[in-house]
Order: C-alpha cells, then structure tokens, then sequence
C-alpha cells in the first residue's frame, strides 16, 4: 500500500514538474497581435494634442458638431455642467459661443423643457474634440444618408 | 470667599503693575535694551516660523475635511501638476502674501478652527451642503481684492497675448480693457463648482456691481 502511494506521488511530482517546463516551453513561442511581447506589459499610448481654434465640418450629416477646445477641465455632474456656462443661452449670446440648439430640450415625450433634457445633458458623449492623430485603421464609414436631392 | 479672591487678585494685578512702572535700580539700561532686543528677535522669529508652518500643505492637509474634499479635487488640476512642475498649493491661493492681509486672514480663520471642533463639514454630506456658501466667501473675497492671490504669479501687464490660444487671447484682451479680475470667469480650477454656481455669479456680479457685459 505504502510503495503505491509512494509511487503515485512521484507519478504526480514528475507530471506536474514535466507540466511547469512545457508551459514553460509554450509562454515564450506565444505570438502577440501588438507590437509588444505578450510577456511584457503594454507600450504607454501616444500623446496627441486636441486641434484648438479650428471649426472642423461635419463629416456626415447627423454627426454632432466636433469641439474645437479642449474638453477635460469641464466639470459635468449632478451640480453644475460647465458646457452649459457658455452655451447655453443667453450666456451663448455673451460669450460669443454657438448656441446648443433647442433640440436638446426636447423630452422623452417631445415635449420642449426649459432646461436642457437629461437625456442630452452629458455634452461630451456626442461632442468631443479632435485630435491631430492619424486614423490606427481604415475607416470604411458609409454615412446613412447622402445628400443626393440638394437642390 | 469670591470677594476676598477678587480683592486678592486686584491685590496682585497692583503689585504686577507697580513692579512694571518703577524704574528698575538693579538693571543698567544697557543690559535692558540688550535683552529686550534679543528677546525681541527671537519671539518675532519663533512667531513667524510658526505662522509659516501653519502656511504649508501639509498643514491644511491634517484636517480630513481638506484632504478627503478640496485636496482630491485639486489633484490633476492645472495647479496641482503641469508641464513645468511649478505648483500653486492651498496657501497661495487662499492665504494673501502682504504681511497685514496675512494676519486679517489668519484672524478670520480662527472661526475656521471653531467649526473644525463643531464639526460643521466633517462628512462629505455636510460639506456638499454648505460647498456653495464656503464657495461665494473665496469668490467675494477674490473679487474683493483683485484676484490678489493670483495675481502673485499671472500679470495682465506680463501677458504675451501672442502665444495664447485665439480664445483666450479675444477673451483676456477684453477683459484687461474692461477692468475685470480673474475671478469673474476663472471660477472652479482647483475644486468642483457648487450646485447653482451660475445664478451664485450672477448675484455676486451684480451686488458688486462688476461692468456688465457687451
């Protein structure tokens, strides 16, 4: 009885010492989609600066307008949304800023609010900024509807 | 009892006074005026030092009230960390340089103690409740005075409008020529606004009657 386990326990010492070098054996060939190692710990992404001071055109018709400034400091929560204390009017007409438009009034029900809808009230979910980076990808973009009727 | 204790206390308050007034027969001026000075210079250098430690961020960061509200919402903003490394800490934006308005300050702010033993904003809770109020005293004290406390490090007067950005450039042009002080707009950099902070800077440009705007 005794010599069984024994031998069972070296079957079992000598499989699981075997295991750890095969896997061993398999973590270097691991091949990795990103430039880096599978083994090493990701490359920090680029930094790439937001284009400030340029209106950029809509790339399709239902896009929501691009923001040419930064974004990040702007406070949007429960208690304030800082957006709102440019463009909102009438602070819009005072600094100079492009009015939201009144569609972001609008409820669930269509029914026109006087303050900006909650469903609308988180700007920087549609509105970001552009960065001067290059496309990662090939963007195969087809907007849904082309303006073939101008007239 | 209290009478004779009064009386005694009057008793001694005479002694002390009269000891005080007498000219002294023991002393030589010379020995007086040396002691006094030293004496002088060491209590006006302990008394400054002190006032000094109680101007760091490690000082205002001992109370969690500071550390676990406005320090966290400070980290990351353009004052905390930037390009070059240079920081802005609590005191000096919101303790005034000149020596006089130092002191005003650090008098008003013994109130500022009281509430700490009160425990007025010892619960994130608490704090948000009062977040505008606490928020309207710094504004009108800035608005007060200048923007003083910012003007320390940004100058109208040194502003190279050319290497700012279009917007800013428009924008600080405008209000260099309009009087304005930082504040007016500058409001929220280091800490989150306050619920109703846009009707608050409404009411605090038209009580202290700020040129209105084009």
């Amino acid at each position: 009885m005794k010599t069984k386990i024994k031998a069972i326990a070296l079957a079992l010492a000598l499989a699981l010492g075997f295991g750890v070098l095969g896997s061993a054996v398999v973590a270097s060939e691991v091949k990795s989609l990103r430039p880096t190692e599978a083994s090493q710990p990701d490359a920090p992404p680029a930094i790439y600066k937001v284009m400030e001071g340029t209106k950029h055109d809509r790339a399709y018709r239902q896009q929501p307008p691009l923001v040419p400034h930064q974004t990040d400091k702007y406070e949007i929560d429960l208690k304030v949304n800082q957006c709102l204390r440019c463009h909102e009017w009438p602070y819009s007409d005072q600094e100079k800023a492009p009015k939201i438009s009144d569609l972001h009034y609008l409820d669930r029900n269509g029914v026109r609010q006087d303050t900006v809808n909650g469903n609308r009230y988180f700007c920087k979910q549609c509105h970001v900024p552009q960065a001067e980076a290059k496309p990662l990808v090939e963007n195969k973009f087809q907007p849904a509807t082309l303006n073939t009727n101008l007239r | 009892m209290s009478n004779d204790n009064s009386a005694e206390g009057k008793g001694l308050l005479r002694g002390l006074w009269a000891t005080l007034s007498k000219p002294t027969s023991k002393w030589s001026l010379g020995a007086l005026l040396v002691v006094g000075f030293v004496g002088g210079v060491v209590f006006w250098g302990g008394f400054n030092t002190v006032l000094e430690l109680t101007n760091t961020e490690t000082f205002c960061l001992s109370c969690h009230e500071m550390e676990q509200n406005v320090y966290r919402e400070y980290r990351g903003t353009i004052h905390d960390s930037n390009r070059s490394g240079v920081r802005a800490t609590c005191p000096d934006c919101h303790v005034p340089r000149p020596w006089i308005y130092k002191i005003q300050r650090k008098i008003q702010a013994s109130n500022e103690v009281w509430h700490k033993l009160l425990g007025t904003i010892d619960t994130r809770e608490k704090f948000e409740a009062k977040r505008l109020e606490l928020a309207k005293h710094e504004w009108a004290r800035m608005k007060e005075t200048d923007s003083r406390e910012c003007r320390n490090c940004h100058n109208f007067s040194a502003f190279d409008l050319t290497r700012q950005q279009a917007r800013a450039r428009n924008r600080h042009a405008e209000a260099e020529q309009q009087g304005k002080t930082c504040i007016d707009c500058h409001k929220g950099i280091a800490h989150q606004l306050p619920a109703g902070a846009f009707k608050a800077e409404r009411e605090l440009n038209e009580s202290l009657g700020s040129p209105p705007k084009p």
